[in-house]
């Protein structure tokens, strides 16, 4: 139980610092709401290295965190919403059998959804969904790359894991 | 990968082309200029006149500009400035988020102007 704590507490100091990274250097591309979302790769890790419950946990410590740190309480809003949403998507995809990659991607998509909904909602304006399109597919791809990442971590994490 | 990944990148490329297409055939190229500020109505400002004003919120300020026929944002204080960045627009519109500030362009029969005149 100690041992799972505390990698649950390195899996969350690792979102932290992701975080923290893009945080300091955006690397922003020009689009409005376009980011790579690095801590989403100890998201998609810890739903295969631990689950569900623990995924939750690091997830919404992270948000909350960040959003203390850097942010402001619509922008918590916002990251909370994305999150979620995208986690709720993960979790689903992975029960329908899609590989790391494509539970990664969706999330992205729905991980930009989620902000969009959010963002709607406090703007009340339907403005925003034209939107939607541009925030599809850069979520495909920003979560198609985390994907990519993950796979050889999830991989070589599993490895480890019976010796530990 | 496997079959089940192509099937969902595909929905979500097909749903987003479809999207795409139907907003770009169907966006109305407008005469007037509509700001919304905190789901409030600002006010509607003809396109053709050039015009400059700086909107104060509560959050900040923005400095909308109408020229030859486009409105920018030529100013903010926000931190990340992605409605400066959205650049001049004769269609569509342009977000800014933190002060709750939306500039939407519009046809005539959308603006509440048109009813007056």
């Amino acid at each position: 139980m100690a041992k799972k704590i505390s990698k649950i507490a390195v899996f969350t100091a690792l979102a932290l610092i992701l975080s923290y990274i893009e945080a300091v250097l955006p690397f922003s591309i020009g689009i409005p709401g376009v980011k790579l979302g690095l801590s989403n790769i100890v998201t998609v890790t810890a739903l295969y290295y631990f689950g569900v419950k623990e995924t939750v946990g690091i997830t919404l410590i992270r948000v909350v965190i960040i959003g203390i740190l850097f942010g402001n309480i619509p922008s918590l809003i916002y990251s909370l919403s994305g999150a979620f949403l995208s986690l709720i998507t993960m979790i689903i995809c992975k029960k329908l059998k899609l590989s790391v990659i494509g539970v990664s991607a969706i999330g992205g998509v729905f991980h930009n959804i989620g902000q969009l909904i959010a963002a709607a909602f406090m703007l009340y304006s339907e403005a925003l969904i034209y939107y939607y399109p541009v925030l599809f597919i850069s979520g495909l791809v920003t979560g198609f790359l985390i994907g990519l990442a993950s796979t050889p971590v999830i991989k070589n994490l599993h490895k480890i894991k019976s010796g530990s | 990968m496997n079959k089940r990944d192509f099937i969902a990148i595909g929905v979500v490329i097909l749903l987003s082309v479809i999207g795409f297409l139907t907003f770009t055939l169907n966006q109305k190229s407008g005469d007037n200029v509509k700001i919304t500020v905190d789901k409030q109505d600002y006010g509607t400002y003809p396109l053709s006149k050039n015009d400059e004003f700086s909107i104060k919120t509560d959050s900040g300020y923005n400095t909308v500009v109408i020229e030859n026929g486009r409105v920018y944002i030529k100013d903010a204080d926000c931190r990340d400035k992605y409605c400066v960045n959205q650049g001049k627009i004769k269609s569509g519109s342009i977000v800014c988020l933190p002060h709750k500030l939306v500039v939407e362009v519009v046809s005539d029969n959308d603006s509440i102007d048109a009813v007056v005149k």
